[in-house]
């Protein structure tokens, strides 16, 4: 779900910058007020958690590969603002750093992993999860489903980013410019793989932690109703 | 054990078990993600290499692309499933690091 630089056009990437840097803004200031000192080693964890998830790369066999974000956990614990910054950080690294995704579509590729994915996450999770007890089983299923749920509207967007190009950059013959597929192609291609298949991937990663949380360490759990 | 300390440690189990999403695929015969081709893929793929493509794809010079050391791409799987393990503690240490600071920058001790 990394774009890399080449594929999305000056207009694209420069929007979805001007979009970001307010989201940045707004995550900063709200972490600032909400986020104790005390979370920030968990903060620093939820970065790392994502960095490391995404370089699991599941195959499609003979086809493509894909991964799960772990964004939609860091969401559950700290909150979505919160979430918002570690998978940034993890997106900017994998960018200047290894090349993971392109420099020009920072902007495009943290819209679609760190902004949409752990809200979209962190309020289905809300919503499937409401007034159940800590320890309920309806806590990792609403994990499960937000994990789900959230990879594949993120990767739809980017499918629809991908399928844009196309009509916004051509050759006077017709040649594309940047991503050469359109809609009709790059949407059922991201989201059918991830409906299939990376999709259960951030599930079950999701799903498992929350489990484990609920033993381990009910009060995190708790924490993030408030976050 | 402190919980922080358990989280950890199942970061630095990801991290050896990391090799996988490198082997895997391998295994599998699985190409690249879908639109993270690279300039030769493409022209298999479409029969060319959209222009705008072809300027921007080398805008930017990774120090360690595709989490495998420069002249190594060439080396097999151990080597890379190495440079992979060791691309992961970078990027988890700087990352760490990174999170860090925005931390220290943003909130006050003793809230």
């Amino acid at each position: 779900m990394h774009i890399p630089d080449g594929y999305l056009g000056p207009a694209t990437c420069g929007v979805f910058y001007a979009v970001m840097l307010p989201i940045w803004t707004a995550a900063s200031r709200i972490v600032k007020k909400t986020l104790k000192a005390r979370q920030v080693p968990l903060l620093a964890i939820g970065a790392a958690f994502s960095f490391v998830i995404m370089m699991f790369n599941v195959p499609i066999p003979a086809g493509t590969t894909g991964h799960a974000v772990g964004g939609v956990l860091a969401a559950i614990l700290l909150g979505p603002w919160a979430a918002s910054i570690a998978i940034t950080v993890a997106l900017v690294i994998q960018a200047l750093l290894f090349g993971d995704g392109g420099i020009t579509a920072i902007g495009a590729n943290c819209f679609n992993m760190a902004f949409v994915l752990p809200f979209a996450g962190y309020y289905i999770y809300k919503a499937i999860s409401y007034n159940a007890p800590i320890d309920s089983n309806r806590r990792v299923i609403a994990a499960g489903a937000a994990g789900y749920i959230a990879l594949n509207i993120a990767a739809l967007l980017t499918g629809i980013e991908f399928g844009l190009q196309p009509l916004f950059h051509h050759t006077a013959n017709g040649q594309a410019l940047y991503c050469p597929y359109g809609l009709n192609v790059a949407v059922p291609a991201m989201l059918g793989e991830h409906l299939l298949i990376f999709g259960w991937v951030e599930a079950i990663v999701t799903a498992l932690v929350i489990k484990y949380l609920q033993k381990q360490s009910p009060e995190l759990l708790k924490e993030g109703e408030v976050a | 054990m402190k919980l922080i300390t358990k989280l950890w440690i199942g970061i630095a189990v990801l991290i050896v078990l990391s090799p996988l999403g490198l082997i895997l695929p391998e295994h599998f015969k699985a190409g690249s993600a879908w639109g993270e081709w690279s300039s030769d893929e493409m022209q298999k793929l479409v029969g060319y290499i959209p222009q705008g493509l072809k300027k921007l794809s080398s805008l930017w010079s990774a120090p360690i692309p595709d989490y495998a050391f420069k002249g190594w791409e060439e080396k097999g799987l151990p080597h890379l499933s190495f440079a992979y393990v060791m691309s992961a503690v970078i990027g988890i240490v700087i990352a760490v690091v990174v999170v860090l600071i925005i931390g220290k920058i943003l909130i006050k001790k003793g809230k």
